[in-house]
């Protein structure tokens, strides 16, 4: 019988964590990430988990020892968040390229400067070329099954690629909530341990990570660029499995809420997606046919999915908590680019840098100013919305 | 030679089943020799020998097989350092110009 | 725990390297080997060792072996024995680092520092040739003084490296407490194997600092591999000591320095030193023994 806390995403996601039976887990602690690894501290002081738990020097040390881990076939976690996070960029690279399914957690935030612990999602959007697979949650329930999930999705041979999965700083890191604790024979029924030949074995002894020239190098990343085609149908059929097992089901790749006859649309990435859900409630009460597009895989991005709603709506906003400066907010850019050929007109609004609140009242701007840029009206396609003054 | 052998017969993968994985590889693998460092090699006087092992241990690439009757270099891996004749003190290796007859 | 030279095994786990010829690195990396055996997990950062053994398809390495990032060797040796650990391996399994001085008292230092300070069960070999060789022979932390690099040309405004003292890891390590260091010598092959065979004996963070010449970069015949090495010791510019259970010894001391000249002038990087450059040598030098001996005893 599953039971039921009431936790902070991180919280959550560490239960996540210690469901999954990883052999060592390596974390260097940054706010607001730090919870989450103090309370993998707590299970392992209290006997609830056994696993090593290395207390390491950087973050940069905490990959590397995840990756030194991984190679020799353990299963292995670790988390970090914005300065942290592009510490260990060159390590992320090193990873993914040696296809090591490492799972971390990465507690969206800020980067400096001007130095801000609140959430955003810079960091993480900053590493998406790294080769890592790009969850985002929306709830702290939604981060204990992905955690769960990410290892089996990273573990399938078709795949064998890292995951990241991404919780928005202390807006759901450290906010509380009613969360579900599956069984451990429950999870253990669903994610297999982990098998691999790509480790050191004293019996078939392997080099790892080596030097590849310009002749081979090619056709490697060729093959990385195609687990990610795979990713694309683990990441919905994983989801499907787990939602069998407890109920829950996130969608897959995206979630689209009662957007099947909405005009106007908004693409949501995070914790803001919960907002837009009450919203769209609301405004739908008062006959407005509004509706989300809840995109929680970044990467693999769900570039099929665009495709085929090109022409589904008359407008659609995209929310980023990032921007890629000298170009648009970096969801937008996807989305819009995803979209080549469209109908429909399209739209950016960039809110909740640097921990700024999202309120509802901001997204019923968003689907006004949508639904007036799809009836002809003329606005700036990209937007930093609410800010103190013009 | 009880030496790891020149893999004279490696073939690169010509498709994607044989392309490695990620970025690993087996162990042991060497599909060119390092004889075309040198212009000099080593000959050990056999007779003047004394087996002292000096020129074995120093010899960095580890191409001195001790395993006979008498010391054998491998002249496939054989990179012509002079270390070995420069150690032995007996002086009983000399360095001789590559394609000089005996 | 002698080792008898007689006695080493034939096998040799590192075999047709694309290393300078003469290299020190490849002989010390031999020579560990030779003591360590086939149960042996090797990793590497980006260094010499790295780029000659381990480019496809070439593996001139015959056991488990991993490149890993320049700063992150001692990281990624603490989490594959983590591993080794949590996943039952044989405790007689070494888990060996071998990297550069670059890679180890530079760019690599914080993340050995963490290593040390956690004592991770891992073996550490620090294989100096005194610069970055891998990238063409820029200085490092342990430069010698007044060596020309190409970070530290020599010119009518410069005559090399300007730190009098190299940074020195034995004692950084010896600070850290942990239960074996060492410093060794590609000329003292005896000596150096029996430190990795003290090494491999006692479970902690055991680090070994070899000082391994560079034909290439140091600007000699290649054949004075050995020979240069030895004669950095008996001239006082290297040394052989140990550092266990808080205690440190020397493993030799000449009785008396050579001249440095002897050392010096075989290497086309000390070229252009005079003879009061010498002097200079010699005085730090004394310097660092008199504040070694004072510290060691």
């Amino acid at each position: 019988m599953s039971k039921k806390a009431f936790l902070s995403a991180n919280e959550a996601a560490a239960y996540g964590v210690k469901l999954s039976r990883p052999h060592v887990v390596s974390a260097y602690p940054i706010t607001p990430q730090t919870t989450l690894v103090e309370k993998i501290a707590d299970f392992l002081a209290n006997g609830e988990a056994d696993f090593k738990y290395m207390m390491v020097e950087s973050e940069h040390s905490a990959m590397a020892s995840a990756l030194g881990a991984s190679m020799m076939g353990a299963r292995t976690f670790t988390a970090s968040s914005s300065q942290g996070l592009l510490y260990m960029c060159e390590m992320l690279s090193y990873v993914s390229g040696a296809r090591f399914p490492i799972v971390m957690v990465d507690a969206n935030r800020s980067i400096a400067t001007p130095w801000n612990i609140f959430g955003d999602q810079r960091d993480a959007m900053a590493m998406r070329d790294s080769g890592w697979i790009m969850l985002y949650v929306e709830s702290g329930q939604e981060a204990l099954d992905t955690v769960i999930q990410a290892y089996k999705i990273a573990e399938d041979p078709e795949v064998m690629t890292p995951v990241m999965v991404n919780i928005d700083g202390f807006t759901l890191t450290h906010t509380y909530d009613m969360v579900e604790i599956p069984e451990q024979e429950e999870v253990d029924s669903f994610l297999p341990p982990y098998s691999t030949t790509n480790k050191m074995d004293m019996k078939n002894p392997k080099t790892l990570c080596m030097s590849v020239g310009p002749d081979f190098h090619t056709e490697g990343r060729f093959l990385q660029q195609k687990a990610f085609e795979a990713a694309k149908r683990k990441i919905v059929s994983v989801n499907d499995e787990y939602a069998k097992l407890t109920g829950r089901s996130y969608g897959g790749m995206i979630e689209e809420y009662r957007a099947d006859d909405a005009e106007v649309v908004l693409v949501a990435v995070g914790s803001v997606a919960g907002t837009v859900r009450v919203v769209v409630d609301e405004m739908r009460e008062a006959g407005k046919k509004v509706g989300l597009i809840k995109l929680r895989s970044f990467r693999p991005f769900p570039k099929e999915y665009f495709e085929s709603a090109r022409d589904k709506f008359k407008a659609v906003g995209v929310i980023d908590r990032s921007i890629s400066f000298g170009f648009d907010g970096t969801v937008f850019s996807e989305v819009k680019s995803a979209m080549y050929g469209s109908s429909a007109k399209v739209a950016n609004y960039i809110v909740g840098l640097g921990g700024r609140d999202i309120p509802k009242h901001q997204i019923e701007t968003m689907f006004n100013k949508l639904f007036g840029i799809a009836s002809g009206k003329n606005e700036a396609e990209v937007q930093f919305l609410g800010m103190r003054w013009e | 030679m009880n030496k790891p052998k020149w893999n004279k017969d490696y073939k690169a993968p010509s498709s994607w089943d044989e392309m490695f994985f990620g970025s690993s590889n087996g162990v042991g693998i060497l599909p060119t020799p390092n004889s075309g460092f040198r212009t000099l090699h080593p000959e050990i006087d056999s007779k003047a020998c004394i087996k002292c092992m000096m020129c074995w241990v120093f010899c960095p690439e580890g191409c001195i097989d001790k395993s006979g009757s008498y010391l054998e270099i491998d002249m496939d891996y054989c990179k012509g350092c002079g270390i070995c004749a420069a150690e032995c003190p007996k002086k009983c290796i000399i360095m001789v110009k590559d394609g000089d007859a005996e | 725990m002698a080792v008898n030279i007689k006695n080493l095994p034939d096998e040799e786990l590192l075999y047709g390297a694309k290393t300078c010829q003469g290299c020190g690195v490849m002989l010390a990396a031999r020579l560990a080997l030779k003591v360590l055996g086939e149960k042996t997990c090797l990793a590497t950062p980006a260094c010499c060792f790295a780029a000659t053994t381990t480019v496809y398809p070439q593996s001139s390495i015959f056991v488990n072996n991993a490149i890993t990032a320049f700063p992150a060797l001692a990281s990624t040796l603490s989490g594959m024995a983590a591993a080794a650990e949590a996943l039952g391996w044989d405790e007689d399994i070494t888990i060996l680092g071998i990297a550069g001085d670059g890679g180890t008292v530079d760019i690599g230092l914080q993340a050995l520092s963490g290593a040390a300070e956690r004592n991770e069960n891992i073996i550490y070999i620090c294989v100096d040739n005194e610069a970055y060789m891998n990238t063409g022979n820029q200085r490092s932390g342990v430069t010698s003084y007044k060596a020309w690099t190409t970070t530290t040309p020599t010119g009518s405004c410069s005559k090399g490296e300007k730190n009098r003292f190299k940074k020195s890891l034995f004692e950084i390590m010896a600070a850290h407490r942990v239960p074996y260091t060492a410093t060794a010598s590609v000329a003292y092959p005896k000596d150096l194997m029996e430190k990795v065979e003290k090494a491999k004996s006692i479970k902690g963070c055991k680090v070994i600092h070899v000082m391994t010449p560079c034909p290439t970069g140091w600007g000699y015949d290649p054949a004075y591999t050995v020979r240069v090495a030895k004669l950095a010791v008996e001239c006082g510019l290297w040394y052989l000591a140990e550092y266990e259970n808080n205690e440190f010894r020397f493993n030799f001391v000449p009785k008396e320095f050579k001249p440095v000249e002897e050392y010096l002038k075989l290497q086309r990087r000390f070229r252009h030193l005079d003879e009061s450059d010498c002097r200079e040598i010699e005085a730090n030098r004394d310097i660092e023994w008199d504040r070694m001996r004072k510290r060691f005893a």
